[in-house]
């Protein structure tokens, strides 16, 4: 196994057909190796959200590769792509996502649900309170959703994403919903899963946050314009 | 995913909006109660009409003029319960009855108007299971010279005489004077004929005083009844009876001018008639319950398109399309089997309700509980299939986007 968590070659997808056919991707090479921290910035309609989508194994490509922890997940069925999604991949939402009716706990301990390997009440418990205290919520175990903040919610989605210890966390606009003081907060824990080898892909179309990632990859059109690991400046002429 | 953990996720999704799965619920409730209290009423009906028939007496075997035969109804004679009492075996009596036109009857100041006069012979208490409660009743011999003798029944015997015994007192029937010589002991109503509400008279008596001028034979009676020894007579009865009434009426017995029935005869007509209605409240209840899993059906589509946000969380969290469709299925079947269940239990505590109220009686029948409560399970099947397959259909991309 090569040292890449993610490894994609040729990827496209094709909406629609003939002559109504849209190339949502057109073509798309990127490898990210385990361990990086990697932002993908564009504007709306420029594929990056198709992209982020066939990365968290939530699409298929219409064509191309793409290897995920070594494995070819482009042509999975639904259910495969299901287990993958669960053991692979914690996913942050920009609107959270959280189930409004359920405590920070039970929120935390849905993915466990779905594990392929029956987690004992009193384990997935327990699990869930260790990934609620790593992002500092030892103390809102049983608040819902709405008796907590932006930033609040946000961290539980995040407890949430880390509690089955996947390889790679995929971020979607995480403080897209967030004032700037939450946000700062968010994008510390984001900056402690990554110094402890979590792998991150996190999409933004605000530079500043996008800054934060050590790599960051344009895209327009369907293709990647730049891939660099020279801070945002070479994706600025993108906004321009 | 293991069963007990889709099934606490059903059900926690149920109990976070507790009233709308209340009121779901109560569709099926009502249609598995009604089921069971519908059937439990026909039931109670049918039991009721088949006491009332064996009310009219033990091993009773009735026989009338045909109906519809021309001239039939002057055809059964005094004289063929005679021949019956003497020829036929197996038999411990034999009444025959003929009621004329009512008539007023009076004593001391009291008048009653229209009063049902029964004329019978002197086997009347014993083949018709009444018993005498003072007094006695007529001899054969006091039917056969005509005595002037009556016996009231115990309505009759307190509306004209109160607290005062009847016994001893002359009454005036029509116009001719009667002593009373017996009370007959409450019956009440029977096959909704009020036998305390009537007198009983000598059928010779009614013969020459009561019945009018009219092409019937003066000596033509309505019906006449046996008494067998035992149940496993009546067979053989029925068969000698019919045969000695064809000779004696010169009839063909396949098609005779009168009817030889038992009770059970009669209730099994009567039934035949309780058997419809009891099929019609059936669909009612029936459809009420196909209502109550249509109502599962809507309200679970409702909440597949409110919770189409969950379902893609759900699906992004890696649950399969098999997860998804389970959790809504058996979120459909829970509100099927708890409305079941509480349906039973209402059905069943409903019918002791409405037969304690006594204005109608009900039977439990048994196989209904498990019919209407098997016919919720397999309608939370059906009905919540759809909703359920329109659940795990969802694309997760689309159902994130969802606001």
């Amino acid at each position: 196994m090569n040292n890449y968590l993610i490894e994609i070659t040729g990827l496209t997808k094709v909406y629609g057909e003939d002559d109504a056919a849209v190339h949502a991707l057109a073509g798309v090479d990127v490898q990210v190796e385990r361990g990086e921290f990697v932002a993908i910035m564009g504007h709306s309609g420029s594929g990056k959200s198709t992209l982020m989508n066939i990365v968290g194994c939530l699409d298929h490509p219409t064509s191309g590769q793409y290897f995920l922890d070594g494995r070819d997940v482009s042509q999975m069925s639904k259910n495969e792509l299901a287990d993958v999604r669960n053991e692979k991949l914690g996913f942050i939402f920009q609107s959270f996502n959280l189930l409004p009716r359920l405590s920070a706990l039970s929120n935390v301990m849905l993915p466990m649900l779905y594990n392929a390997d029956d987690v004992s009440d009193e384990e997935s418990e327990a699990r869930a309170i260790a990934s609620l205290t790593s992002v500092g919520l030892e103390n809102r175990l049983h608040h819902r959703p709405n008796q907590l903040s932006g930033g609040q919610q946000q961290r539980v989605a995040i407890a949430r994403a880390l509690v089955n210890q996947p390889p790679l966390i995929l971020a979607d606009e995480p403080t897209g919903n967030l004032d700037s003081k939450s946000s700062v907060e968010i994008m510390d824990i984001l900056h402690g899963l990554h110094k402890g080898g979590t792998t991150i892909v996190m999409v933004t179309h605000e530079s500043d946050i996008a800054a934060h990632a050590g790599r960051i990859i344009c895209v327009k059109d369907g293709k990647i314009i730049s891939d660099g690991r020279d801070g945002s400046n070479h994706c600025l002429g993108l906004h321009q | 995913m293991k069963f007990r953990k889709i099934f606490r996720t059903a059900w926690e999704g149920l109990m976070l909006n507790k009233v709308r799965s209340f009121l779901t619920t109560l569709g099926v409730i009502i249609g598995v109660a009604s089921v069971i209290v519908m059937l439990a009423v026909s039931a109670g009906a049918e039991a009721s009409i088949a006491d009332q028939i064996n009310a009219l007496g033990a091993n009773l075997i009735i026989v009338a003029p045909s109906r519809g035969i021309p001239g039939a109804s002057k055809t059964l004679l005094l004289d063929d319960a005679y021949a019956i009492g003497k020829q036929v075996v197996g038999i411990t009596g034999v009444s025959a009855e003929q009621a004329p036109p009512p008539q007023n009857i009076r004593a001391g100041g009291t008048t009653l108007e229209a009063i049902p006069l029964i004329g019978t012979t002197a086997d009347f208490p014993d083949v018709r299971d009444y018993t005498v409660g003072e007094g006695r009743y007529f001899t054969a011999d006091e039917d056969d010279r005509k005595a002037k003798l009556v016996v009231l029944g115990a309505g009759i015997a307190t509306d004209l005489f109160g607290t005062e015994s009847a016994l001893g007192q002359t009454i005036t029937v029509g116009t001719t004077k009667l002593t009373v010589i017996g009370v007959m002991a409450p019956k009440g109503l029977v096959a909704d004929v009020d036998y305390d509400g009537r007198i009983y008279l000598p059928l010779n008596l009614i013969f020459q005083k009561y019945m009018p001028v009219s092409p019937l034979r003066a000596d033509a009676v309505r019906t006449i009844y046996l008494k067998a020894e035992s149940q496993d007579k009546i067979p053989s009865v029925i068969s000698q009876v019919t045969a000695l009434l064809a000779e004696r009426h010169d009839v063909d017995p396949a098609k005779p001018d009168f009817t030889v029935q038992t009770q059970q005869d009669i209730i099994a007509t009567q039934e035949a008639t309780t058997a419809a209605f009891r099929d019609l409240l059936a669909w009612v209840a029936g459809v009420s319950l196909l209502v109550g899993g249509i109502g599962i059906m809507n309200i679970m589509l409702v909440s597949v398109t409110e919770r189409t946000r969950e379902i893609g969380l759900r699906q992004a969290l890696g649950a399969r399309q098999s997860n998804v469709l389970m959790q809504f299925l058996i979120e459909a079947i829970i509100l099927s089997l708890v409305g079941g269940l509480v349906g039973v239990f209402i059905g069943v505590g409903g019918s002791y309700l409405f037969g304690s109220l006594g204005t109608m009686r009900t039977e439990i029948v048994p196989l209904s509980i498990p019919i209407a409560f098997g016919a919720a399970a397999v309608i939370g099947i059906f009905f919540g299939y759809y909703p359920a397959t329109q659940a795990a259909k969802l694309d997760p991309i689309e159902a994130l986007r969802r606001e």
